[in-house]
């Protein structure tokens, strides 16, 4: 649409004039929660140029230097800031490499769910009786199986079947598919919803009127204005995915230790955390909860700024 | 006499005396009603030992005949309630009757697949009676006034589209500059305009409007009714008017038809409708209306509450409250019948000469 290009200048100007800015600028808490989650971002993409050394080359590692503590401990090497794991990886770098790949699943299965809850959502809310009723159940009978449940069945059933081999191979993908199956009910009960509440609505029978399909009515009229809550729930499901899938690399059914996670560092580390090594799991830990806990925050302030009943714009 | 004898006893049969060729729409023997029963388990009931299913519906509209002359502006008024918003929603294909049809210069198209009915979408369209709610938030006015266009017109190419879009907007009296903002960035009354440049845009002939101006301010109204009027004398427009202030009607009417609990009581000229109404209902309507000069006002007061359109009385639907109900207005349905003044008027009071 050409039409778009006349509109560009005025949108960056609605943009500077809105709530959602104004809002941000006074929410101290919004604004530290972005810096954090950008910043972690950055260098969790920039990895491959920012590490020290690279975790996944073997040549790299040297066993002599494992379990050597970070920098402002007596014994440190200064080469290893953060100091290294038990196979002698640094530990920053692997951090770094394992945050790029924590955020890779939770970005990866939030995708894979808002694509099927919210192409379930809208076929349920519009279309409504038996496909309606017929999705619904289905989202009901996928909410009784906790995700974390489904998730270790079908984990520990490719691993039996491929092999650990196929299943390390695969992990990135088969993770992203897992939770990102397990939780799109999550979608489709809020796209459901707010698509219940617009379709009523007299735009709606307008576009009918006009002729337009079922298809470009759900998608160009009614999906984007049930928008709001659709971010709103993604952040919180992008903090739950990257949390889902440490618990899986936890219990040793996510990401192999060739290939860290955050959550198969912390894993890796807590079986030396006896030992004394506490920091190959606590400073893992650490990112997590604050990767987390920057996207909670920033999810709350935008569930307070999009909510139409504490602002009425 | 013969003729209207048949017809008593069957309501489907066309009504007589109407040039039913000339009319552009026909509504015959149209009924709706909605289910309130919900899904099948719902209906399943325990009724003395035994598993039943019980199913209970509102009977929104109990068995309309209207036709709709080309270049008139038929109005509908009546209660809220009464049906006559939903008949409106099923002559633009919104919902689908459970009785009746829809003919439309003579081609029936209430049955019609969504495909099938996109060349009649184009000479059909519809104003919505909420401003506010009928504009899509996230569009803007461009955008919804070229959606259409670029529907029904695929081969236009974008200045095509754009002079059209611009040359409605002149005609409805909005700034084409406007076209980059958004619905929620005017008033209700330009809003209004907006959704009638919208209904205009695709060159209908027959314009369904749904009470286009109750939800406006009192001093927009005038203004948007004139917009409504003079659309019609330029384009050669047909309306089908629904709405409640019968002031609107004296003021935009062709002809009037009264709706009552689902059934149409009377149809005439606006002129003989205000002058004498026939329908002991619409006699107690027109009563109704407040007049400067009156100082002693002779209100009709009917008798209790309009009846549930779920359990619909036997026979006349307006028995329970007129003061000419007799045995047989309990129990027989009465159908339109033409006046000598050619008003159609559905009561056996008028019939047996009572009234």
């Amino acid at each position: 649409m050409n039409a778009s290009s006349s509109v560009l200048p005025s949108r960056w100007e609605r943009f500077r004039d809105s709530y959602l800015l104004y809002s941000f600028k006074r929410d101290i808490v919004a604004q530290i929660s972005l810096v954090v989650f950008i910043a972690l971002v950055a260098v969790a993409v920039l990895a491959p140029w920012l590490s020290p050394m690279n975790p996944y080359d073997l040549a790299q590692i040297d066993i002599l230097s494992s379990e050597l503590p970070p920098f402002w401990i007596d014994g440190s090497d200064a080469q290893y800031l953060l100091g290294t794991d038990a196979q002698g990886r640094d530990m920053l770098s692997t951090i770094l490499y394992g945050a790029r790949v924590s955020l890779m699943i939770g970005f990866g299965a939030v995708a894979l769910q808002a694509l099927i809850g919210v192409c379930f959502g809208l076929l349920a809310g519009y279309l409504g009786g038996r496909i309606d009723a017929f999705l619904m159940r289905l989202a009901d009978i996928q909410l009784s199986f906790s995700t974390l449940m489904v998730a270790i069945i079908v984990g520990a059933l490719v691993k039996a079947i491929f092999g650990g081999a196929t299943f390390s191979a695969y992990a990135v993908p088969l993770l992203i598919l897992i939770i990102g199956l397990a939780e799109w009910p999550q979608y489709a009960r809020t796209v459901r919803a707010s698509v219940l509440a617009e379709k009523n609505k007299e735009y709606v029978d307008a576009a009918r009127v006009m002729g337009l399909r079922s298809k470009r009515i759900m998608f160009r009229h009614v999906l984007p204005n049930t928008l709001s809550p659709i971010f709103v729930i993604s952040t919180v499901q992008i903090a739950n995915a990257i949390i889902s899938e440490a618990a899986l690399s936890f219990l040793g059914l996510g990401m192999p230790e060739t290939h860290p996670s955050l959550g198969s560092l912390i894993k890796a580390g807590f079986d030396y955390i006896q030992s004394g090594s506490w920091w190959i799991t606590l400073i893992p830990g650490a990112v997590l909860i604050v990767l987390v806990l920057s996207i909670n925050l920033l999810g709350d302030w935008l569930r307070d700024v999009m909510n139409p009943r504490l602002y009425k714009g | 006499m013969n003729a209207q004898a048949t017809a008593m006893t069957d309501q489907h049969v066309p009504t007589q005396n109407e040039e039913s060729t000339e009319s552009l729409l026909q509504i015959r023997g149209l009924k709706k009603r909605f289910s309130l029963s919900g899904d099948f388990l719902d209906q399943l009931r325990f009724k003395g030992g035994k598993l039943v299913r019980h199913q209970e519906y509102v009977h929104a509209i109990n068995g309309v005949n209207l036709d709709i002359q080309r270049g008139e502006a038929l109005c509908v008024v009546g209660e809220s309630g009464c049906g006559k918003s939903t008949v409106a929603r099923i002559v633009m294909g919104l919902i689908t009757p459970t009785e009746g049809e829809i003919r439309y210069n003579g081609e029936r198209i209430d049955n019609l697949s969504s495909r099938a009915l996109l060349p009649y979408r184009k000479r059909m369209q519809m104003i919505f009676q909420n401003p506010y709610a009928s504009l899509n938030p996230r569009m803007t006015i461009q955008q919804t006034l070229e959606e259409p266009l670029r529907l029904h017109h695929p081969d236009w190419n974008r200045q095509t589209v754009v002079t059209k879009v611009e040359e409605v907007m002149h005609s409805v009296g909005i700034d084409p500059d406007w076209g980059k903002r958004f619905g929620h960035e005017f008033s209700g009354g330009q809003r209004q305009r907006i959704a009638i440049a919208r209904a205009l845009a695709v060159d209908p002939e027959f314009i369904v409007a749904d009470e286009p101006i109750s939800a406006l301010d009192v001093s927009i109204q005038a203004q948007v009714l004139n917009l409504l009027m003079e659309a019609q004398h330029e384009r050669n427009l047909t309306y089908l008017f629904i709405t409640h202030d019968l002031a609107v009607v004296e003021h935009f009417g062709t002809r009037v038809a009264v709706m009552y609990l689902g059934t149409v009581c009377e149809i005439a000229n606006t002129a003989t409708l205000f002058a004498k109404p026939r329908h002991p209902y619409t006699q107690a309507l027109m009563s109704a209306i407040p007049r400067l000069e009156d100082d002693r006002p002779q209100h009709i007061r009917l008798e209790g509450e309009v009846p549930t359109p779920v359990n619909l009385p036997s026979g006349c639907v307006f028995h329970g409250r007129c003061p000419y109900t007799n045995a047989r207005c309990k129990q027989e349905i009465p159908v339109l019948q033409t006046q000598d003044d050619g008003t159609r008027v559905a009561c056996h009071a008028v019939e047996e000469g009572r009234l």
